[in-house]
């Protein structure tokens, strides 16, 4: 197990240099001048953008580009911002934010996409079962924005049972509405996936024969049937989260978060390289690490799967 | 075997009825079904898959599938009628006075727990933990059979083995001493000599506690062998119900008859049919079509931290097939039979020694030789369910060989489909249906026709029987004996049931630990085996001695 998990994170350092390359190789391909954006459209004098220019290491060849964000990597320097903002400062504003956020959201989305799956599997074909299902499906064929702008206006202005936009400082009661927007998707998937590897195992023979051993209704229930459903359930949690903080940047959008999904969009708009490249490249750490956790929970589920 | 001078019965079957609701309407399982049980007897329902055996014992522990029902009829347990019992009665009832040990030792421990928590839950749940409850699993597990049951109880099934899986399955239904113990199939998993240490350790356990034995078996030798009582059932009706030995000397029902004259464990050798071709076909003379000579299997295992070790599946074996016969590989799980299978085949390949097929090597062949040697060499394999497309239609599935080697054009094809159809007692109707469509005998007919449809020299039949009940198990070898008498087939049949290789094979190959312990004629290898590995496993075909 310590030997996988090391080899893991050794396969970290590849994983992370192929996708900043790429990333930074397409915003260094995105046509426009960043530069000239940053004045808005003003004419700007030629020494001045000249100067900018060798600031911001444009001038340089692609690989020379890269490499020297690499190499101030090391020292934990991730460059500045146009604006002149340290990307290092943005990032640990904006991080702690979608972190929250995305914990939030997987926490609904696992709590009630489990119980109400678990509920649906059992009572397969009843009202319940044939409710939340139609449900969940609404639920995925609805856009999120437009859930996100309908949860808002309902809960937020008309009803005031929480705040329609969210602070600066993004606590985590404010985050709660959002997070519910951002999770309602996956739950439904998680609550769908459930119910199904629910209904696969019920009429497996060891909860046959663990029910022949006079267990009750319950027991059999949530020691038989549940751990041995949760193994692919468990694998998509894993991936989600990582989704769930990448994919914030329409939620974020409509609650006004200031997190990681904010910061990407504008930095995309800008065409600020290091901040997009800084945080895509934290967000392939988180998905990696995400994974990793997964494998290590499968293994904790299902005994017969061992690392070498 | 206590009885009270006062024989009260402990289970009481009458005039049970049970009705499954499916979308085409109701299906009667069981219809007018009744017999008894009494304290401490052992009594066995035989019959085959779909006559209801399984389906009358499940009902006296509650555990019908959902769509199931009592329409009818009393189940009396010491005098209380449970047929319509509540979920919370059955809940009383499971583990201290009903107990099961159920079919397939591979698929009813929960994987994810261990052993020896599967057992304490069952003493807790029936309140038999006591102060010490990790002493008292051990001591279950100890009286199953089981050696050094401390250290098992902490493993997880997929470490046991089918046998020692069965064994925990039998502390399990065993842990809460039970007065009626429903065994369904208990052993049809496992092999022959395992079969029969569990089955006496059953009878010793059983008798000690003095626990009352429902036994469910498609297996008429090893009913008789194991019950004072018999119960036959066929179509969900009991057919025949008395004393065993009267039942198996003396049967009167024509489908009882028909059960004993197809056991291939209780039935003569190979019919005098066959005797002409092998006739024709004189060992030693003939050239052997096969020829396997010093061949070896090594596999690497891992051990994990990068170690390997070798393991031996196949040790130095070497036999013949003279053109025209039969050879059987027999052995238990584990014996290397079906790897040698696969390296005739070409689908795994060998470390050492030489396959030679009609005088060519087979092994380094060239991708074109290969495609044609595919062509002359078929497989058929055991799980006529798994070896099916399912989402190929049967003429799809029959006719893509046919495709594959483009042999004639669409219409050609189809004829030939038809053909080899009916070589196999199917309907050319068949065509259009699916797998799924079809039962367990059908679907193998079709997998014989498969390999049938590029007019192969030498068939592969890897358990190709194994999977089937008995009177369809007996067709499907008929089948097979009248394809080699008119088209000369040549049979490498592969098998663990020793019982079968009487019936359909001319020569025996006996493996033990992935070496050959014995080879001979089939009457050399039954009349005088010379090996003691040979002498167990005949002596452990159910019921052979009774007749």
């Amino acid at each position: 197990m310590l030997s996988f998990t090391l080899k893991r994170i050794v396969q970290l350092i590849p994983v992370f240099i192929g996708a900043t390359l790429l990333v930074y190789f397409l915003v260094f391909a995105t046509p426009g001048n960043p530069i000239a954006a940053l004045s808005g459209g003003k004419p700007m004098s030629p020494a001045t953008e000249a100067a900018l220019t060798a600031q911001y290491n444009l001038d340089k060849p692609f690989w020379v580009q890269y490499g020297l964000y690499l190499k101030n990597l090391v020292t934990l320097d991730l460059g500045t911002s146009f604006s002149g903002q340290e990307v290092r400062d943005l990032l640990a504003r904006a991080f702690p934010v979608t972190a929250r956020l995305a914990i939030l959201a997987l926490l609904i989305e696992s709590v009630f996409g489990i119980i109400f799956g678990v509920i649906a599997g059992m009572r397969k074909g009843k009202l319940f079962d044939s409710t939340v299902l139609i449900a969940s499906l609404l639920v995925i064929a609805v856009p999120t924005f437009v859930l996100g702008f309908l949860l808002q206006y309902v809960v937020g202005v008309k009803l005031e049972w929480a705040k329609p936009t969210v602070s600066g400082s993004a606590t985590w009661g404010e985050l709660i509405l959002p997070a519910l927007v951002l999770g309602l998707v996956s739950l439904a998937y998680v609550l769908r996936l459930t119910r199904t590897s629910i209904i696969e195992n019920k009429t497996a023979d060891y909860v046959r024969t663990a029910t022949a051993k006079g267990l009750s209704r319950n027991r059999v229930v949530t020691v038989h049937i549940l751990r041995n459903s949760l193994i692919p359930v468990v694998t998509y949690l894993g991936a989600d989260l990582g989704a769930l903080m990448g994919g914030a940047i329409v939620t974020e959008g409509i609650f006004n978060v200031p997190g990681v999904g904010h910061l990407l969009y504008q930095a995309i708009q800008k065409g600020e390289t290091p901040t997009v490249v800084a945080v895509v490249g934290v967000l392939v750490i988180v998905f990696v690490i995400a994974n990793l956790i997964v494998d290590m929970l499968y293994a904790l589920l299902d005994p017969r799967i061992r690392y070498a | 075997m206590t009885q009270s001078a006062t024989p009260k019965p402990l289970l009481e079957v009458k005039d049970l009825a049970i009705t499954f609701s499916t979308p085409d309407g109701p299906v009667h399982a069981v219809r007018d079904a009744n017999f008894t049980v009494m304290p401490g007897e052992t009594v066995a329902i035989v019959g085959e898959s779909g006559s209801g055996k399984s389906t009358s014992a499940l009902a006296a522990i509650g555990l019908l599938a959902g769509n199931g029902k009592v329409s009818s009829g009393q189940i009396l347990f010491d005098g209380e009628d449970i047929a319509q019992a509540s979920e919370k009665r059955f809940v009383e009832l499971r583990g201290n006075h009903i107990g099961m040990v159920p079919q397939d030792p591979m698929s009813n421990l929960n994987p994810v727990w261990k052993i020896g928590f599967q057992v304490k839950e069952t003493l807790k749940a029936n309140g038999l933990a006591g102060d010490n409850p990790n002493k008292r699993v051990a001591q279950v597990l100890a009286d199953a059979g089981l050696p050094d049951p401390e250290t098992r109880a902490r493993q997880y099934p997929h470490e046991f083995s089918g046998g020692m899986r069965q064994r925990a399955l039998i502390a399990i239904g065993l842990a809460c001493r039970p007065r009626l113990l429903i065994a369904d199939e208990p052993t049809s998993a496992l092999d022959v000599t395992v079969q029969q240490q569990i089955l006496d350790h059953l009878d010793t356990m059983t008798s000690e506690l003095g626990t009352a034995v429902l036994l469910i078996t498609h297996d008429l030798g090893l009913a008789a062998e194991r019950a004072e009582k018999v119960v036959v059932m066929y179509k969900g009706r009991v057919v025949e119900y008395g004393p065993a030995l009267e039942i198996l000397r003396n049967p009167k029902h024509p489908y009882t008859q028909r059960l004993i004259n197809s056991a291939p464990s209780l039935s003569a050798q190979r019919g005098d049919k066959h005797e002409a071709i092998v006739d024709e076909v004189i060992p030693g003379k003939a050239e052997p079509l096969l020829k396997v000579s010093n061949l070896t299997k090594v596999f690497d295992i891992r051990k994990g931290f990068g170690k390997k070790e070798k393991f031996t599946a196949v040790d130095n074996v070497s036999f013949e097939i003279p053109k025209g016969t039969t050879t059987a590989v027999v052995g238990e799980s584990g014996s290397g039979k079906s790897t040698i299978a696969q390296m005739v085949l070409n689908l795994l390949d060998k470390t050492e020694g030489e396959i030679i097929f009609d005088g060519e090597q087979i092994g380094n062949l060239s991708e074109k030789h290969l495609f044609k040697y595919r062509r002359r060499v078929q497989p058929i394999f055991q799980d006529p369910y798994g070896s099916l497309d399912p989402m190929y239609s049967i003429f799809r599935t029959i006719e893509e060989p046919l495709r594959i080697h483009g042999i004639g054009n669409a219409a050609s094809r189809e004829k030939k489909v038809k053909e080899l159809l009916d070589q196999v007692s199917m309907p050319a109707s068949t065509m259009h249906r699916f797998p799924n469509e079809l039962s367990g005998g059908q679907r193998q007919r079709i997998a014989i026709a498969r390999a049938l449809a590029l007019q192969p020299e030498m068939i592969v039949c890897d358990e190709a029987v194994s999977a089937l009940d008995v009177l369809v198990q007996a067709q499907v070898l008929e089948l097979l004996d009248e394809l080699q008498r008119e088209m000369g087939l040549t049979y490498l049949f592969i098998t663990h049931d020793l019982a079968v290789v009487r019936q359909i094979a001319d020569n025996v190959c006996v493996m033990e630990h992935g070496k050959i312990v014995e080879q001979g004629t089939t009457d050399e290898i039954f009349d005088a085996p010379k090996s003691a590995y040979t002498r167990n496993l005949l002596a452990a075909i159910p019921g052979a001695s009774l007749i």
